[in-house]
């Protein structure tokens, strides 16, 4: 199967090509306590739209998993959640997002206590060039936590909840730069846990991490989905399909297909999400 | 199908052996060149501190000299009257107040004999420089307290010492209680002028003029009584002389307070010279110079340019590290910022007299000369930062070093990934926290060899600062016990300037060819320290954030 992808603005063509491709048609969940209500977002770098009208809500307390081929917008999507985007110049974005029910891309959001409640894990793992103790304490240092006594009982909640104390304790005051990439990346997660978020996004956390290492941050996934809410995006098929209870499929920046993960994957609706997840293209 | 490596690959490979060849020729070639340097300025440095054998030569002409053998030149032969090959010596005779120069050059067939006599004596004066000869007798007033060179070598020695202690004592008089006692005096006469212009009644004008004017009496007391005691004191370093004979057999008495250091070179073990090299190098590092800085000394210098570096360094990496920040990390990347960024590399190829013309202009008569008017108005129409000064000198030399503290902060600043920032800024830090606990940190490395490079630069810039301050002599350090203890208005030494003062400027030539050479090697020496310590800092930095391969 061919998908044409064209400018938005080429006319009558174009209207019912988008349609076939069904962004507004998309299968959509009935979601009950939802945490996020992705209102007809759309986002533009310069002039090339990488995301297009898509709405979905988020549920509370669960896993939601992004999946789709590379460069359809899912990193940008998730981006939008804690407003990273604004860092990157000349972007725009339309629609709306609601964290709570109260919008996040408003201008007056206070972005800083934003990303506090809605923490990131990043594709590549990003310790910063300090020690173990240090990346961990480092969020609620600037958040204003200056007593010994709590960082050190912060740092050791973190590790533990990142399930890396066992392996670091005792070298705690070392580089982080020295631990294993999949040391790194759990370290990154408790880095994420230290200041209590509510929502932890995580963009391909396991991408450069073997097997037995992606075994690990799924178990953790797994424990921290009781606390937390947490949305992942994926290549993997195997790995949406094991942890998440939600998940989205999105292609060249639409959301195509949006359940419960057993419904997705064993029962999708679309035609295009068949295709990708028996890996007929992607 | 042909595995074998095809005609192509061939020629690649052997054009690829040769450009190694090449390449590491030329490092190869650097290297040497560095090595000769730095091994030239050595050996010619050191060379300065170490004490020859005293050398008696007798001519056909019956003449005799006495004196250190310096140098050596050969001459192609004079048509007519050699045949041969012949050369000259140069000999160091010293006793300028007696024979008038320093050196002698002295043909090869006109030397009789050359000897060398135990009973020599070498003597470092305080004025004249080195005198050569032997001791005859050792006087007090008309009193002969010891005769013949070897009763006069075994009493001098004990007197000597107590000579030596002396003088240090008058020295620090003078630098102490009469310094102290001067800058009061100096303190209460801008008072007075203060006074002048401040609006009183005439009652309480006249109070305090009194008291200042009495203050001022019994300071001026009290120095009269150092004076006094300062003018005994230097009649008895003179109370005591030594009479030594020149090898021609003529006498001279030098007062033993005068002397710095006596030794007979020519009796001396091998141990003895290497301590008489140890405390040369001693005083050659801690001492003031004397004789218009060709001996003694150069101790003023160090310390002027090691001052001159730090104060420099201290401005010009907040500077050169906050203009890199603004540029990397605040400003909107475009077209005004690149052209900035090309300005600021180009001022780095800006001549270094111009920054110095710019700091005479700008820094002593703009800004020291408006300080003068709103704070130091007593004191003209002298001025007190309205002139060069070690301040100036070290704005200027951050000047012209700024650029390259901004290139390299932005070299590091542009090596944090941008992964790093997003950490931080994703846990809800603000982009200065950001910058201000992640970046820099790890920027620091970067930011510091810049301040290497900065700092290796200004040591070695000499012509900016003829004109913002730099002297020949300073009469005192700008780091001292009066308040504010340090002086940054004042002129001071530099090695850079002492080298070329020494070897270019001075009417002894001859004496003062080894003294460059030592000098140099001082300058080079301290530069490096001060570059080791810094790259000591960073590695440790670097360790501390030592990335791993992931
Ligand atoms: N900073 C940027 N500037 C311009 N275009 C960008 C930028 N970042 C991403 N894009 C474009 O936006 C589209 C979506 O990118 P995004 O990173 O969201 O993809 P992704 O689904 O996360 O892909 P992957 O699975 O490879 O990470 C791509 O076409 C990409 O080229
Ligand atoms: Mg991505």
């Amino acid at each position: 199967m061919e998908i044409k992808i064209s400018p938005v603005n080429e006319g009558e063509w174009m209207e019912s090509d988008v349609s076939a491709m069904g962004t507004d048609d998309a299968v959509r969940p009935e979601i009950k306590d939802a945490l996020f209500q992705i209102d007809s977002l759309s986002f533009w770098y310069r002039e090339s739209q990488a995301l297009h009208d898509i709405s979905m809500d988020i549920p509370s307390r669960q896993i939601t998993a992004y999946i789709g081929p590379s460069g359809c917008g899912k990193s940008t999507l998730l981006r939008c959640f804690n407003r990273l985007n604004d860092l990157i110049d000349e972007v725009r974005i339309e629609g709306d997002i609601r964290f709570e029910g109260a919008s996040i891309l408003d201008p007056s959001v206070e972005v800083n206590s934003l990303r506090k409640r809605i923490g990131m894990v990043f594709q590549k793992s990003n310790p910063f060039p300090k020690s173990i103790y240090e990346n961990v304490a480092y969020g609620c240092r600037i958040h204003g936590i200056r007593r010994k006594r709590d960082l050190d009982e912060i740092v050791e909640r973190g590790l533990r909840g990142a399930a890396l104390w066992d392996e670091v304790k005792d070298r705690l005051d070392e580089s982080a730069l020295g631990l294993s990439g999949g040391q790194q990346q759990r370290l990154c997660i408790a880095r994420a846990l230290s200041v209590e978020p509510d929502v932890i996004l995580l963009d391909e956390p396991c991408s450069a991490l073997d097997p037995v290492a992606t075994a690990k941050i799924e178990e953790l996934m797994q424990e921290l989905k009781k606390r937390y809410t947490l949305i992942i995006v994926t290549h993997n098929m195997q790995q949406a399909s094991r942890v998440s209870d939600f998940t989205a499929f999105l292609y060249h920046g639409r959301l195509i297909e949006y359940a419960e993960t057993k419904t997705l994957f064993i029962r999708p609706r679309k035609k295009q999400t068949e295709d990708y997840i028996t890996g007929r293209f992607g | 199908m042909n595995l074998g490596r095809d005609d192509r690959t061939r020629r690649s490979e052997r054009v690829g052996e040769s450009l190694t060849w090449l390449c590491g020729g030329a490092l190869a070639f650097n290297l040497l060149m560095i090595v000769a340097v730095i091994g030239f300025i050595g050996y010619r440095g050191l060379d300065y501190f170490w004490q020859g054998r005293v050398a008696l030569c007798r001519l056909e002409d019956g003449r005799r000299l006495l004196g250190e053998i310096s140098g050596r030149e050969e001459r192609p032969p004079t048509p007519g009257k050699t045949l041969e090959m012949t050369g000259r010596l140069q000999l160091r005779v010293g006793n300028r107040d007696v024979t008038g120069a320093g050196f002698v050059w002295i043909d090869d067939d006109q030397i009789a004999e050359i000897s060398y006599p135990e009973d020599a004596l070498l003597l470092e004066r305080l004025e004249w420089g080195h005198f050569y000869g032997r001791a005859v007798e050792l006087r007090r007033g008309d009193e002969v307290l010891a005769r013949g060179p070897d009763e006069v070598w075994r009493a001098f020695g004990p007197l000597h010492e107590e000579k030596v202690a002396r003088r240090e004592a008058i020295e620090r008089l003078e630098r102490g209680e009469i310094g102290d006692i001067n800058f009061e005096i100096e303190r209460l006469r801008l008072a007075g002028k203060r006074l002048a212009r401040r609006d009183l009644s005439p009652d309480e004008r006249a109070l305090q003029e009194a008291a200042i004017a009495h203050e001022t009496k019994e300071r001026e007391a009290q120095y009269q009584v150092l004076a006094d005691r300062l003018f005994e004191e230097r009649e008895s370093l003179a109370e005591e002389q030594l009479v030594m004979e020149t090898a021609d057999g003529e006498r001279n008495a030098i007062a033993v307070g005068e002397i710095v250091r006596a030794v007979r070179p020519n009796a001396m073990s091998l141990l003895d010279r290497a301590g008489l090299y140890l405390g040369r190098v001693r005083e050659f590092v801690w001492d003031d110079p004397r004789e218009s800085n060709t001996e003694g000394g150069i101790f003023p210098a160090i310390f002027g340019t090691v001052l001159m570096v730090f104060i420099m360094s201290i401005a010009v990496v907040p500077l050169g590290v906050l203009a890199a920040l603004y540029l990397r990390e605040y400003a909107k990347q475009g077209v005004l910022v690149r052209t900035v960024r090309i300005a600021v590399n180009n001022l780095a190829g800006v001549p270094s007299i111009v920054f110095g013309v710019f700091g005479l202009g700008f820094f002593v008569y703009l800004v020291g000369g408006s300080i003068d008017r709103l704070f130091y108005p007593d004191a003209l129409p002298t001025p007190t930062y309205g002139t060069g000064g070690i301040l100036w000198a070290s704005l200027t030399l951050a000047l012209l070093t700024v650029p390259v503290v901004i290139v390299a902060t932005e070299e590091g600043l542009a090596a944090v990934p941008r992964g790093t920032r997003e950490g931080s800024l994703a846990l809800g830090a603000t982009k200065f926290e950001t910058i201000r606990r992640v970046v820099l940190p790890a920027a620091a490395p970067g930011i510091l060899t810049g301040m290497i490079l900065a700092m290796a630069r200004a040591a070695g810039e000499v012509a900016p600062l003829m004109i913002v301050g730099m002297v020949k002599l300073a009469p005192t350090l700008p780091l001292d016990h009066h308040f504010p203890f340090v002086h940054l208005e004042r002129k001071f030494m530099h090695l850079g300037f002492h080298i070329y003062d020494v070897g270019f400027q001075s009417p002894n030539v001859e004496a003062t060819t080894p003294l460059v050479f030592a000098t140099a090697l001082l300058l080079v020496l301290v530069v490096t320290l001060m570059n080791v310590a810094a790259i000591v800092v960073r590695n440790r930095l670097r360790r501390k954030y030592a990335s791993s391969a992931i």
